[in-house]
């Protein structure tokens, strides 16, 4: 893995380019609950405001190694190169989606990409990830796994009872703790033990005896310096590592809990809706991942504001293309309904 | 050549055998492999045999994550009980993950665990608890009650592309019995006459089966002919024989050890009303553990549980087409 002093142009403006495609993806998501409503059902949960810290971590994967997220997944395969008319199309609940409309937004995978598969209850995943190294050091095939959670899969089970085995193992795994403030409405301070008491949550390492950095996770050359130490650590056999990236959801936890056929939409953020917090979510908004990347870039010219403009016009009509997809894709027959029960 | 051993012996062999034919298959669990003398870890290896904490969530939810990615691994629960407290994983994420991805992944996995230890266990280590794994499609539950079945059973699920809950006795682990060598595997969802007869179809799983054939033996003295049959998987189920067995026979007693509500004889009762309701010359007979949790002291555990007696009452109730109060 390089330095990051030491990215070439071409990479940083790749690293930009997905951080602009999961931005852009999250806000057609968004508005397709206003412009086509009743189009995506359940549950949906966005990744804006992740964007550096996904894109800063798997830039430094190797190219077969795996990414394993929570039901928070849309982020990590477009930059794995899932394709998003595949996504959108899954979402929208079509023949032609990823996971055939199975799924939904909840448990898109694309293996052939490197993205096995996302549970939808909190934590659980985070022992899938740790299997899915546990079969990369059995069958020795150099892969680290990237598991990725948030704040409040950190309180269950699952984390403790993996991390401890990993660690005992010495499993080639990055734990990426996505601190975002909020576990579902409730705030970091009044659930997490390490914040009440004023420590970072990466704090929860010092348990198994790994190490735990904290790291800004709006800054994405940083979570790629943390996160790549992380990975060449567990490819060379020494182990697991817990990083805590620290930024803000942009979007509510996922669109209201509606009951048809009452529509659904994205709710403000709980800060703003809860706890009537428009100061702190403005000054979240300030430190935008994307924002802060973009000036840095022009700033030391890897970046002209023409190249900007021409792949920001790149990634909406990429969005475009993917939106006209899913809605021109016919919904699965009914009867595949028992197509997948048993292999 | 068939050879005789333990039920015990049977599964272990299952194990070995499997893990020597396919190095995708791997072996952890609590206090097993403890050190190099371990005959496990001697003959695969501590890469391929793990001992592992007191971490239910992380060892089947790992095996689920494991299974994804290529590998098969028969992860040892010793005691059906402690799934409960991994429900998350053995009923909501290994059956679902095929299904909710389109079929992209498959979840290969053995979840491994004694049951139904009627010895004085009480409440919290003598249970049946498949009734809620039975009813989750891609899921699937084997409850073998011979040496040969668990043998054939378990290689079965071992080399099944999808997840297993594997349920061996904890009474019948010394039962002694005819083992074929080599590659056994019998098929999932096909059912084994245990015996066969023509005036009553008894079906029973597990240790169940034993005390069934006990009860054909008492009845048979006395005239009566008692088909015994054993599912041997619960999911899938075969209704196919249990329904030609009640054709012939006319009349059916169920036998389980779970709790009434929570039991096989349930569901094969619902599928016979359906499909053989035409077919029943009396009405349908269930004998199953009672509707509490089981008792520690041995008059207490015995009231609670079905044995040879309950049974042959509630054949010869069958017979005198009459409900009995078993």
């Amino acid at each position: 893995m390089q330095k990051k002093e030491d990215l070439a142009k071409d990479r940083l403006l790749w690293m930009y380019t997905q951080m602009l495609r999961i931005r852009e993806f999250e806000e057609r998501i968004k508005r397709t609950f206003v412009e086509h409503p009743g189009v995506i059902r359940g549950h949906t949960h966005l990744g804006d405001g992740a964007e550096a810290s996904i894109v800063g971590a798997l830039a430094t994967r190797s190219e077969n190694d795996l990414a394993m997220p929570s039901y928070r997944c849309h982020g990590y395969p477009i930059v794995l190169g899932t394709s998003t008319k595949k996504m959108m199309a899954e979402i929208y609940g079509r023949k032609d989606g990823l996971c055939q409309g199975f799924g939904g937004s909840m448990h898109l995978a694309d293996p052939a990409h490197h993205f096995p598969g996302t549970s939808g209850i909190i934590g659980q995943a985070i022992a899938h990830a740790t299997g899915a190294a546990l079969t990369a050091q059995v069958k020795n095939t150099g892969q680290v796994i990237y598991c990725f959670f948030g704040d409040g899969s950190s309180k269950q089970g699952a984390f403790y009872e993996s991390l401890n085995m990993a660690a005992v193992w010495k499993l080639p795994i990055v734990y990426v703790l996505e601190n975002n403030e909020y576990q579902v409405y409730t705030h970091v301070s009044l659930e997490d033990a390490n914040h009440a008491a004023g420590d970072p949550l990466s704090q929860k390492a010092k348990a198994f005896s790994i190490p735990g950095v904290t790291v800004d996770g709006n800054d994405v050359l940083k979570v790629y310096e943390e996160v790549g130490k992380a990975a060449e650590r567990a490819r060379a056999g020494r182990g697991p590592s817990l990083i805590e990236s620290k930024f803000y959801r942009f979007s509510a936890h996922g669109n209201a809990i509606t009951v048809p056929p009452v529509p659904t939409q994205f709710p403000e953020h709980e800060a703003i809706e809860t706890y009537g917090k428009k100061d702190e979510y403005a000054a979240a908004k300030a430190k935008d991942p994307i924002l802060q990347f973009r000036t840095k870039l022009l700033g030391s010219g890897v970046l002209s504001e023409a190249e900007n403009k021409r792949i920001e016009e790149t990634v909406r009509a990429e969005m475009e293309e993917a939106v006209k997809f899913a809605l021109a894709s016919p919904f699965p027959a009914p009867e595949e309904a028992v197509k997948y029960v048993y292999a | 050549m068939p050879r005789e051993m333990m039920y015990g012996e049977a599964i272990a062999t299952a194990i070995v055998e499997e893990m020597k034919r396919d190095g995708d298959v791997i072996f952890y669990g609590q206090n097993l492999g403890m050190t190099e003398k371990d005959h496990m870890v001697r003959l695969f290896g501590k890469n391929r045999v793990r001992i592992t904490p007191i971490s239910e969530t992380a060892e089947m939810g790992i095996a689920v994550g494991a299974a994804m990615t290529g590998l098969r691994p028969v992860v040892e629960l010793w005691m059906s009980e402690f799934m409960l407290v991994a429900m998350d994983q053995a009923l909501n994420e290994a059956p679902r993950l095929r299904y909710m991805t389109g079929g992209q992944v498959k979840v290969p996995l053995v979840f491994k665990a004694g049951y139904g230890f009627g010895a004085g266990w009480a409440g919290q280590h003598s249970n049946c608890i498949y009734h809620m794994m039975m009813g989750i499609p891609g899921l699937k539950v084997a409850l073998p009650s011979t040496p040969a079945d668990a043998k054939g059973l378990l290689t079965a699920a071992i080399r099944d592309d999808n997840p297993v809950v594997y349920l061996h006795h904890y009474m019948l682990t010394l039962d002694r019995g005819e083992v074929p060598d080599g590659d056994y595997v019998i098929p999932f969802g096909v059912a084994d006459v245990k015996r066969a007869g023509s005036d009553v179809t008894l079906v029973a799983t597990g240790w169940m089966v034993k005390k069934s054939l006990a009860a054909a033996e008492v009845l048979a003295k006395e005239g009566i002919s008692v088909e015994v049959i054993d599912p041997r998987t619960i999911a899938p189920l075969d209704v196919q024989t249990i329904v030609a067995s009640v054709k012939k026979t006319g009349r059916l007693v169920l036998v389980d050890q779970a709790p009434r509500h929570a039991s096989v004889a349930v569901i094969i009762a619902g599928e016979v009303a359906e499909h053989g309701f035409q077919y029943l010359k009396a009405p349908v007979k269930m004998v199953t553990a009672l509707d509490t949790s089981v008792p520690y002291s041995e008059p207490l555990e015995k009231f609670v549980l079905p044995d040879e007696d309950k049974i042959v009452r509630a054949v010869k109730a069958a017979m005198a087409r009459q409900a009995a109060t078993v």
